[in-house]
């Protein structure tokens, strides 16, 4: 898979004096996960696809901080904090779309304080403001008649009350949507939060993720929807746990809408 | 000699709130053990948060049945208290049901009609509750942390409110002027036939031990809150108003943190710079929360307002997979520790003096801390705005921050953030390759 995807970075448009419209805030993962890498990459041809002017920091973004947070060690991440609103500031960043909620959530809430104060946005929210807007087009026919269940992950949704944004892109699918009985508010986290993602869990009956895909499974999927690269993976695992990898795949909303 | 039931019922009246009052203000004591936490903003928005969710109960009814017998509970236990001002009164001045004598009638048959229908309906609410504790035994009953005294409160708590309704109900029965008046009896015309045969002496002196036992029972049950859970009664309102008001997900930033990151990334700062002037004796921050004295006021106001329903458990991820945590038992634990702290206070005339215990590990090990997704279901699920979580994530910060006790996976992740700015081990310089992959 070696197809080039056109990704201009902030240095480039400084170069050119030009200033984008919004900054896709890439995130660790969406870097470096495979994975979730090819989530950053359906985004970009959403991006494209709606012609808009986006840029990336490229090898100037460093981790948010957020995990390190999470863990409780508050120097690192304001470290880190301090270090991209530096850089952000520095590019007089007015906006910033991200497809991972952790970032958008820590960006969003916690960089204010710090002196990083930017409008935030997660990519649903800026795709079903790309579809609204009238600058991108559904066709809406990969997916028809599919069963999708989508996954709230807890920092869009409970941490910051978005849970309709993500419900009203998919429904451009023309999939049929079911919901699992723990969703919106009441959605059960996929066990990556917290740092959890980079350590065992601890003593317990069961895994988290498993707990969470037999919620998923009970609506009978062909799609799990995700909006957060950690549940993905979390999911996925969950998905192969459960032997039902032929027939769920987990996707993210971003490759979803890319693809139909 | 006729003023003595007068006198004997100012006498129990005074005792009864004095001994509140003492407890109330030793509570508040403890909780000034706390930080300060400025909580002067959002005024109008605490005040509806108030009126919403302790006044309204919003969140109760989340879950329908719990919420509609908590709220037959909460207004029996709101109106039915109307009464107890005519017996204070009418213990004070000697009077019998004042009411009936100031009152049109119908005005005063409609108060207590509708006191004996919802006495009524407490006692069924209220059975309803005893049998999911010990019958149905749901599963947010029967946990680790509920073991002993906790079961206890939770049915004394019950037993408490089925005796002051039966109470209120026999007093209303034996008293033959108010049945011969025949308005507001509702249900007590029923209790009636019951006590036929009974001499007249022998009704009065029902109906008094009745009056009596009713009032005890309820300066009782007063004093007995600042023992039990059962102070979310008062305290659900203070705490709903100060609950957060931002987003879940906004965890607060250290500003004792924010002092040294500035100072590091201060190109002009001197390394060797003796401290200013005055400042050599100060002690620096310590970070994150080992004990309840690192708790902010509010966390620890969190405590005495939990009652223990588990709502918050019955919704942690952590907890349904079989781990260790429990977002209700850090509440519990946070109250027991800072009662035993406050006992302490007591004993060594007003000073803490150190008594070799901490809430971290003596009271919340490490394994239940690090189980935390912090995924904000516990804060979402509590019906009072409680947040165990922001008490989790201070004694994360202690463990990581004053003792470097992070779980080994946890400091590579950390260290790699140090050095490349990724979780994982790649280079910095690698960020963009995605795009070409």
């Amino acid at each position: 898979m070696s197809e080039q995807l056109k990704v201009p970075t902030m240095a480039e448009f400084m170069a050119e004096g030009k200033q984008p419209e919004i900054l896709f805030w890439v995130g660790s993962a969406g870097s470096y996960d495979d994975r979730a890498k090819k989530i950053s990459k359906a985004f970009v041809k959403v991006l494209h696809k709606a012609n808009v002017d986006f840029a990336v920091l490229g090898s100037e973004e460093s981790n948010t901080g957020d995990v390190a947070k999470r863990a409780g060690n508050e120097f690192l991440f304001q470290m880190q904090a301090v270090m991209n609103i530096e850089v952000l500031n520095g590019y007089e960043i007015k906006r910033i779309v991200t497809c991972d909620p952790h970032s958008f959530n820590c960006i969003k809430n916690e960089y204010p304080g710090l002196g990083g104060h930017y409008d935030v946005i997660h990519h649903t929210q800026y795709i079903q403001e790309l579809i609204d807007n009238g600058r991108l087009t559904v066709e809406g026919k990969t997916y028809k008649g599919k069963r999708i269940t989508f996954h709230d992950p807890c920092y869009l949704g409970r941490a910051n009350s978005v849970y309709d944004a993500p419900r009203e892109v998919l429904k451009n699918t023309n999939a049929t949507l079911t919901e699992m009985k723990r969703h919106k508010s009441t959605a059960l986290c996929c066990g990556a939060g917290g740092a959890q993602m980079f350590k065992e869990p601890e003593k317990g009956d069961m895994d988290i993720n498993v707990l969470r895909t037999q919620d998923a499974l009970e609506t009978r999927p062909d799609i799990i929807a995700t909006g957060c690269p950690y549940c993905n993976t979390m999911m996925t695992d969950g998905i192969k746990a459960k032997e039902k990898e032929n027939e769920v795949s987990v996707m993210d909303i971003a490759e979803l809408i890319a693809s139909s | 000699m006729e003023y003595l039931p007068n006198i004997l019922f100012a006498i129990i009246l005074i005792l009864g709130i004095g001994y509140f009052a003492k407890n109330i203000k030793k509570l508040i004591r403890n909780i000034k053990l706390g930080h300060e936490v400025d909580a002067s903003d959002h005024k109008s928005q605490r005040w509806a948060n108030m009126a919403r969710i302790a006044l309204g109960q919003s969140k109760m009814v989340k879950r329908p049945v719990a919420g509609l017998l908590h709220i037959i509970v909460y207004v029996g236990f709101i109106i039915i208290n109307i009464e107890v001002l005519e017996i204070i009164i009418d213990g004070l001045l000697g009077t019998h049901r004042i009411g009936q004598e100031f009152l049109p009638a119908s005005v005063y048959g409609f108060l207590i009609g509708s006191f004996e229908i919802l006495a009524v309906l407490v006692l069924v609410a209220v059975i309803a509750f005893w049998l999911r504790r010990n019958v149905i035994k749901l599963r947010r009953f029967m946990a680790n942390e509920m073991e002993g005294w906790p079961k206890s409160d939770g049915n004394i708590i019950l037993y408490f409110e089925v005796v002051l309704m039966c109470l209120f109900l026999i007093m209303n029965a034996t008293d033959t002027s108010f049945q011969l008046a025949g308005s507001g009896n509702v249900v007590s015309q029923f209790m009636v036939p019951w006590f036929n045969g009974f001499s007249p002496d022998t009704l009065h002196l029902i109906e008094r031990t009745a009056w009596w036992l009713h009032i005890v029972g309820i300066l009782v049950f007063l004093n007995y809150l600042y023992f039990s859970k059962h102070l979310h009664i008062l305290l659900a309102f203070p705490n709903t108003y100060y609950g957060r008001v931002e987003p879940k997900g906004k965890f607060n930033n250290l500003d004792a943190v924010t002092a040294e990151v500035k100072l590091m990334m201060d190109p002009d700062a001197d390394p060797f710079a003796a401290p200013a002037e005055g400042k050599e004796d100060e002690v620096p921050a310590k970070f994150g929360a080992s004990d309840v004295m690192d708790l902010n006021q509010i966390q620890l106001l969190n405590a005495y307002t939990c009652t223990e329903c588990g709502r918050c458990t019955s919704e942690c991820p952590a907890n349904l997979t079989g781990k260790k945590l429990s977002p209700r038992k850090i509440m519990m634990d946070t109250r027991d520790r800072l009662e035993e702290v406050g006992k302490n206070i007591d004993a060594n005339n007003g000073e803490f003096k150190e008594d070799g215990k901490q809430l971290l590990g003596d009271y919340i090990t490490h394994e239940e801390l690090w189980a935390c997704t912090t995924c904000n279901a516990c804060v979402e699920a509590c019906p009072v705005s409680i947040n165990p979580l922001s008490i989790i994530m201070d004694m994360r910060r202690y463990l990581v921050m004053e003792q470097s006790a992070a779980p080994m996976e946890l400091n590579n992740m950390m260290t790699n953030i140090e050095n490349n700015g990724a979780p994982w081990p790649y280079n910095q310089m690698d960020r963009l390759n995605w795009k070409d992959e």
